[in-house]
Order: C-alpha cells, then structure tokens, then sequence
C-alpha cells in the first residue's frame, strides 16, 4: 500500500493535529510547573490553525480516499470546523478552573487534543471501521479526562461507570458492524448501502446488525433509554471536563448518525425511523421530565441534554434533507449553549468552591448583572423561546417532522419543551428574583470575560440571522 | 408623504434599540436614564402617528408594508404592514408606554434604568406582533414579548411574585407552542409563511377544527377567556403599576387580535362550527366573571377580573358575527359586532390602564391595595377621586365615555343575534356598575377611613398629567368614535366578506 502526496492533503486536518498534539505531549515533558501556559497555548493555536487548515484545504466536492475508508466533503468540513471552535472555547473556560484547583497539566490538553482527533476521524469516517476508530479514540480520551481530578472519588466513580458501560456499547457497535458486515460482505458506506437496496429490506441479520448499531449510537448520544450514564458523568467529571464533553461530542454524535445511518444505512430509512422516534419521545419525555428534580446544576444540565438529543433525533429521523439540515443545526447550537452555560458554572466556581448547587446561583444578578444576563439569553436558548437561536433550532426541527406527516411528533416535542421551559425559568428566577446569600464577586480574566459575552451574545444574534449558520449547513447537506 | 418610509421599522427598533441604550447607561444617573427614556417614548410615539394620519381609510389592503428575506431557506420574510386593524392597537401601544415610563418617575427606585430599558424593549416587540404579516416573525415577536414580562413581574412586583410571573409564563407558552404547530403546518400547505396568504388557503374542515383549536388555545390564554384566565389575576397582583398597565392595555388586546388576523379568516367554516363556544365562553366571562370581581377585596384584583369581563365582550363581538349573518333581516349588524369589539379593546386600553395607574397612584401612598385599608379618600385627595370617580364610570359603561360605545356596540349587535346573547351581555351594565362602584364607594367616599387616609397627599403635577391625558382620550373617543371606526371601516368589511365565503 503506497500513499502519494497528493492523497494526504484531504487528511491534512487530523495529520495536522496528531502532530500538534504529539508536539504538545513532548513538549509538556520539559515545561516547568509555572511555564504549563505553553502547552495551552499550542493546544489552542493548533485548534484554531486546524481550522484555516480545513479551510485551506476543502473542496466543494465528495472526495473518498484511502480505499473508501475516508471521504472529504463539505458537511464533514463544516462538523469539524465547528468542533475545532468550540473545542478551544472548552479550553478557554476551562483555564482558570483547572489552574484553581492544580489540574492545569499538560495531560488535560493531549487528552483533549486526542478526543477532538477522535471526533474529526468520525465525522469524516467512510467505513464502519473508521468510524470505530475514531469513536474508540474519542471514548478512551473521555474516560481518562473524566477521572482527570484522580482525588476525586465521585470523579473515579463516574470514569469506571462510564467506562464499563461505553465498553459496552462500543461492543454492541461493532457487534452490529460485523452483522452488517456479513449480511453485506463489505465494511464501506457505499458498497452496504448498495447491498442493502439490492437484497431487499427483509433480511434480518441486517436489522439485527441494525437495532445494535443504533443502540451504539443512542448510547454515544445519550439518549434515552441508554441514558443512564450522562447525569452521573456530568456530575462527576471536574466541570472543565463536563464542558467538554457536553458540547463537541453532540457535534461528533451528530456525524455518527449521519454517516452509519444516512451514508450506510439509508435504504434501511424506514426500519432506523422508527427506532428513533422511539428513542426521541422517550428522550425528550424523561430528559425534561427527570431535569426539574434536580438541585444539582451540572445533572440538570445533563438532564437537559438528553432532552435535547431527542429534538436533534427528530431532525434526522425526518429523512429528508432539510431534517438533516436542521439537526445539524441544532448540534452546533447545541454545543453552543452548552458551551456558554457550563461556561458561566465555572465563572460562578472558585477555589475551593464549586457552584454545582441551584441555590448557588441565587441573586447571580446582584453579583455580577453582565453574567447574569448572559446566563438569562443561554437559558431562554436552551428553553426555545425567542428571539434566542433556540428557537429556530426547535422550529427547523419542527418543521422537518411535520413535513414527513408525522404532527402528532412535533406536538408532543412541543409538549415537553413546555415542561422543559420550568426548569430553565427556574434558573432565571434564583438569579434575578432571588438575594444572593454569598456576595462574592465573580472574577475571570480578560478571555473568558470576552468569550463568554460573545458566546451569549451569539444566542441573541444567531437568533436574529439565523439563516447565516443555517445557509451553510444547508449547503453542506446538500451538497454531500 | 410618509408612505415610502420605514414607519413600522422604526416604531419597532427605535425602542428596542432606545432600551437597550438605557439599559447599558445602568442604574447610577437615574435621573439622565429616566429622561432618556421618557425622550424615546416620546420620539416613538411622534414617530408612529403618521400611521394615522397618512393612514388610506378607503382600502383594507395593507399599508406601510415592508418586505424583505429573512430566512430563505424556508421563505421567511421580514415582511410588515398594518391595515385598519392593527393600526390603532399601534398607537394605543406607543401612546400608553409613554405614560407608563412618567408613571414609574419616582416610585420605582430599585435598577431604574432595567425597568425602564424592560418598557422600552416591551413596547417594540409589542408594536412587532401587530405588525408582523410573516408568521414566523410574528411568532418571534409574540414570544419574545413574554420575556421582558417575565422579568418585569419578577424582579419588580409584589411578595408572591415569583409564582405569578413564572404562572404568567408557563401558560402563555403553553398556548402559543401549539399555535406554532399550526402555523408550520400551514406553512406546507401554502408554501409561505405569508398571514395574508394562509387566509386564502383552502382548507378542510378537520383540518381547520385542528387549526382552530391551536389557535384558540393561544389566544384564549392571551385574552384571557374562560377558564383559562387565573395567571391574569395573580399576574396583576404581583406586578408592578406599570407591568399592569401593560399587561391589561396591551397584552390582552394581542389575544383579540389574533382572533381577527388568524382564527377568523384562516378558519371561518371552524370558527361558524365553533361559535357557540366561543359565545358561552364569552358569555361565562362577562356574567360568571363579573359575579366573582364583586367579591374582591384587593383593587387590582377587582380590576383584574373586571378586564376579563371586558374583554369577554371583545370575543363576544367578534364571534357573533356569524349567527348575525344567518339572519337575513340584519344586515349590518356583523359589522357592528367586530367594530364594536375593537372599539372596546382600544378602550378597555384607556380605561384599564388608568385603573391601574389611580390604584398605583394610592398604592405609593399607602403601600396597599386592599380595599378595606381606605375610606374617605376623597377628603384629602378630591382631585384624585374625581379621576378615579371618572374611570370607575368609564369601566362602567357611562354614556359619554369610551367605556359605553364598545359595549353597547355590541350589545346592539348581539341583540340582532339572538335575545339571550343580548340579555345575558347586558347584565355587564349592572354588574359592572356595581362592582366598580361598590369599590369606589368603598375607597373614595365615607369618613376617612384611617390615618394613612388622613396623610395622604392628592396627586402631584406627574401623575396629574398621566390621569387628565388618559381622561381625555377616554372622553374623547366616547363623545366622538368616529375617527377610530372610520380606519377599520375598510379592514373589518373585508374581512366579514372574506369569512362570508366557505374554504371548504
């Protein structure tokens, strides 16, 4: 097997980071504890040239190389372009929280360079086995980072929970994988899809290959029922960590689906829609449901990513072209809000404090009014009210869901995100409505001060143009 | 001369942008934000009176209308104009904002410049919803609305504050996210998310029902009708003067309007099946309501509860039109129904809001609504009382003022309908005599109750230009309604024409 030049330069994204993160890991190794700054600086710079590089480098067209196990097009483009963003704003916040509490090591930033290759592997993944090696890449940095803070019992606990039960669903995964791969003869996207039309939508060992590999993917995604480890990692990881995994990964999941369900498995349409109708209503139900019990912010927060997952289903189980639009759509908004809510989390921690609590957050208003405020635009942005770009997220789902005749579906999404809408009020309420009973003021530096306006900033503007995320999403689905 | 200019664009973004301008200045130089703010209201008004003046009375097309792309990916327009409907409601939003930022000159101490900037953002959404001719915008603009309420009630309003505004936000939600359904439903029927195109989309009946219930679900709550009503009380309760007003001058009348832009013309053959709902509902809303304001011990519950009845006269009007036109020997009288709701939503807007205001302005004083803590105010405040003595008379229904047109409007339409509707509408005049005036009797006439009573100061030269302006308005559209029913003469004919032909 020879490779040429020429066929490397599509890949050049990931060679790019691999470099850059083994650089960051030799580098670590001759750093001075006070000189730690330096890793995060490559880590971030390497992010943000990682996308002029995808930039650079894109092409208008579909491109498979390296005998149809990566393909290059715009849709993954865009994915990655996105995830590289939102990945150095996760490493943005989580400066000063890590450096508080003596975890700021150059570990954290290889572990999260080496998910964010993990995740970009998988988005432009051509093959089953591409994109479990770039799922497995992902995972195994996730339960490292998740047990980062190694003193942290409820940390370790979350990690080993995590673990056992991605192991798991990574198995159900390949289990599926290899079905297909018997029911198909092939482990490529194009040649299975060409199988599957070809010998008909009745042979079972394909839906069996199928029914694992969906739950492979409802478990990456988290969606119900195969939930049950986002409230527990949520809460256990260090916040730095969650941040991290509650935003990029929903990208990452995002692309998961797109490329095992609509490149492979897409003549199976029918049979996979209506496991994630299931999957939805019962994420959208218990996710909001379950989310208004919580006291603790980062469960609640994991409760409503569940929540949320079930509306990004909806959006791809519409089979439709604008469906797919829309819930990529939503993922990247998704990360968005996530990224900015933990953001605040972590503004609102301090040394020896952690605002995981609701009541931490009463009269937030009072200490800080700019922060306040911001949180007020991500929460109404989460909850869909406008003119927040929630919103339009949750209508252009809509919309696709009712376009397939399926209305009943879109009011009873609409049916638990007024459910949903409690518990994110409920957060408004303890800021604005409520005395602080901790008067500390709430201290950041200048770049998280900054990041954090723009990125609540972005909710009010994205929900103003939202058609300037929406066009390129449109183009990119389309043109894949 | 104006038609050519962006009058809507800039009735809608001049306090929106105004707002966020005072809300930036934050709440140190109180006394610059409050005039700041006045400054724009002011503006906003002046800007927003060409509607009326260079207003075409002869036709019911839209007028002002700008359009442009939004989202085009889903054909989502920016697209504005106001026909004889919507026009008034247009300025009634402009012209009371103006006195809700005078009322809150002194009284409102803490973060000034919020609740100010809050007003100010509130009055631009609420300028959106009525001109919005895109579904989608106008959605935006009918959601967002509930944001500034939300905050206004909450950070501002009484000690149960919290319950009643998250209350107020949950149920309006509620209603409107169905209404959003509906609206994407439609969307794929016609193509568009053009309003003025969805009243042309044929429809079948089923489908319509369905339509009509979203709808009803969304309005129903904003009006509020029956059984659907109980944010309104705890929502005005807890709110400050100022939220009140809006909430009962401007709110409530989005509710109505959308009755007249959506579920009439979008569903007429629903909405003749499902007259006879809307009429009881209506009609429980004026008697039953009307019964339970008579019991209220708080002054801004009985206010509440006396808006409720009110409005149950705007729906009533609106949906009688269709047995009016069954009846071949009544000819005008649909007309007269749907005018006569209208002309009674432009004055419940005065009327209610100067309730409000007189109840805030002894409120300051006393620190209390229960009717019981007063008595004999007028020994110490006559000019007050006079006001208050002129309101309570406007909300009943006295000859001369705008209180009496829009009712009798449509009891003389109702009356064209069938007997009971009329007789059942008029019970309002007794009841709503009795219970404003029972009230006033109570807190303005008497010995002076007590010696808060015995402090109090009458009303300074503010809160005297708030009450003689809104006096004025209500006197004037009560001895000359002329003006306001020529606008929507045009709009209103259309439209009963338009419901007169069957979608099916």
């Amino acid at each position: 097997m020879q490779f040429e030049m020429p066929s490397l330069i599509p890949v050049l994204p990931e060679l790019f980071l691999l470099t850059m993160t083994c650089v960051v890991l030799v580098v670590d190794l001759f750093l001075k504890e006070e000189q730690r700054i330096v890793s995060y600086g490559i880590a971030q710079a390497s992010l943000l040239l990682a996308i002029a590089v995808v930039y650079l480098t894109g092409s208008r067209e579909a491109e498979v190389l390296f005998y149809g196990s990566i393909v290059r097009d715009p849709m993954g483009d865009v994915l990655k372009m996105a995830i590289y963003l939102i990945g150095a704003g996760a490493f943005l916040y989580s400066k000063d929280y890590l450096l508080d509490r003596n975890l700021f090591k150059g570990e954290f930033y290889v572990l999260g360079l080496f998910a964010v290759l993990g995740m970009t592997v998988m988005v432009s993944a051509n093959s089953f086995l591409t994109v479990y090696l770039g799922l497995e890449l992902l995972a195994l940095s996730l339960y490292a980072l998740v047990a980062f803070d190694r003193d942290s019992k409820i940390g370790s606990e979350a990690a080993m929970k995590y673990f056992v039960l991605g192991a798991l669903a990574s198995g159900m995964l390949l289990y599926g994988i290899s079905m297909i791969y018997g029911a198909t003869g092939s482990v490529e996207f194009q040649p299975v899809a060409g199988a599957v039309a070809q010998t008909g939508k009745d042979n079972m060992v394909l839906i069996f290959g199928l029914v694992f590999v969906v739950i492979g993917l409802a478990f990456k995604f988290g969606a119900v029922p195969l939930h049950m480890w986002v409230p527990d990692v949520y809460h256990g990881a260090p916040t730095a960590v969650t941040l991290f995994i509650g935003s990029t990964p929903k990208i990452a999941a995002f692309a998961l689906a797109m490329r095992l369900l609509v490149d492979g498995l897409e003549p199976l349409h029918a049979d996979w829609q209506g496991m994630l109708v299931i999957l939805a209503v019962l994420s959208m139900a218990i996710g909001n449901v379950i989310a208004i019990a919580q006291t603790n912010i980062k469960r609640m927060l994991a409760y409503s990513t569940i929540s949320h997952v079930g509306f990004i289903l909806l959006g791809i189980l519409a089979g439709t072209s604008k469906g797919y639009t829309s819930a990529m759509f939503y993922s990247i908004v998704y990360a968005l809000m996530a990224l900015g809510g933990f953001g605040i989390v972590m503004l609102a921690s301090r040394r020896g404090f952690e605002a995981e609590n609701l009541e931490d957050y009463k009269g937030l208003h009072d200490r800080s009014p700019w922060f306040a405020a911001m949180m007020l635009l991500l929460m109404f942005s989460m909850a869909g009210v406008p003119p927040t770009v929630g919103f339009f997220a949750k209508m252009f789902v809509l919309e696709a869901v009712i376009s397939i005749d399926m209305t009943w579906l879109a009011l009873v999404g609409v049916f638990f995100s007024i459910i949903g809408v409690y518990y994110y009020l409920r957060i408004v309420k303890l800021m604005y409505f409520d005395k602080p009973t901790d008067e500390t003021p709430l201290t950041a530096g200048l770049d998280t001060r900054i990041a954090l306006t723009v990125n609540g900033l972005l909710m009010l503007v994205l929900g103003m143009f939202p058609a300037t995320i929406l066009s390129v999403c449109a183009r990119a689905i389309g043109s894949s | 001369m104006f038609a050519d200019w962006p009058i809507l664009s800039l009735t809608i973004w001049l306090p929106i942008i105004g707002g966020l301008l005072v809300l930036a200045s934050g709440n140190k130089a109180a006394n610059a934000t409050r005039w700041t703010a006045l400054i724009i209201s002011v503006l906003t008004f002046i800007v927003s009176l060409p509607l009326y003046s260079s207003f075409d009375t002869s036709t019911s097309n839209m007028q002002f209308v700008e359009r442009a792309p939004w989202i085009t990916l889903f054909n989502i327009e920016y697209y504005l104009g106001v026909d004889g409907i919507s026009m008034p409601l247009i300025i009634l939003t402009t012209f009371i904002t103006v006195f809700v930022i005078i009322a809150a000159w002194e009284v409102i101490q803490y973060k000034p410049a919020s609740y100010l900037a809050a007003f100010l953002i509130m009055e631009g959404v609420m300028v959106g919803v009525f001109s919005a001719l895109d579904a989608m915008l106008f959605y935006v603009f009918w959601e967002a609305m509930l944001i500034p309420m939300f905050l206004i009630i909450g950070v501002w309003g009484g000690p149960n504050r919290v319950y009643a505004t998250i209350k107020f936000f949950l149920y309006t939600f509620f209603g409107s996210v169905f209404m959003l359904v509906a609206l994407i439903y439609m969307y794929f029927q016609s193509g568009s998310f053009d309003i003025l195109g969805y009243h042309d989309l044929k429809l079948g009946l089923s489908e319509q029902i369905l339509i009509f219930i979203a709808f009803l679900l969304a309005f129903a709550v904003k009006v509020p009708m029956w059984p659907v009503h109980t944010w309104l009380p705890d929502a005005h309760v807890e709110a400050p003067t100022g939220g009140s007003v809006i909430l009962a001058a401007i709110m409530l009348k989005i509710g109505g309007y959308g009755f007249l832009r959506f579920s009439l013309p979008i569903s007429p053959d629903a909405s003749h099946q499902l007259d006879w709902l809307i009429i009881s509902l209506s009609l429980i809303a004026v008697v039953y309501i009307g019964f339970v304001a008579l019991v209220q011990q708080d002054m801004k519950k009985l206010i509440a509860y006396s808006s409720i009845a009110h409005m149950g006269f705007v729906t009533l009007g609106f949906f009688i039109v269709f047995t009016i036109s069954a009846n071949p020997t009544a000819e005008t009288g649909a007309m007269l129904g749907v005018e006569g709701g209208m002309v009674q939503m432009v004055s419940h807007g005065f009327i209610s809001a100067a309730l409000f205001l007189c109840v805030g302005v002894l409120y300051d004083r006393v620190h209390s609504r229960e009717i019981s803590s007063y008595g004999g105010v007028v020994h110490t405040m006559p000019i007050f009382a006079g006001f208050m003595v002129f309101f309570a008379m406007a909300n009943a229904g006295l000859p001369g003022t705008s209180g009496f047109v829009g009712e009798f409007m449509v009891i003389l339409a109702s009356l064209r309908a069938d007997f009971w509707y009329a007789f059942l509408a008029a019970t309002t005049l007794i009841l709503g005599a009795a219970y404003t005036l029972w009230m006033v009797k109570r807190v303005v006439f008497g010995e002076v109750g007590n010696n808060n009573v015995a402090a109090l100061q009458d009303i300074n030269h503010r809160e005297l230009l708030i009450l003689g302006s809104l006096a004025l308005a209500v006197l004037l559209l009560g001895l000359w309604p002329g003006p306001l029913v020529e606008v929507m003469d045009a709009s209103i004919a259309n439209l009963l024409k338009h419901i007169a032909v069957s979608k099916l």
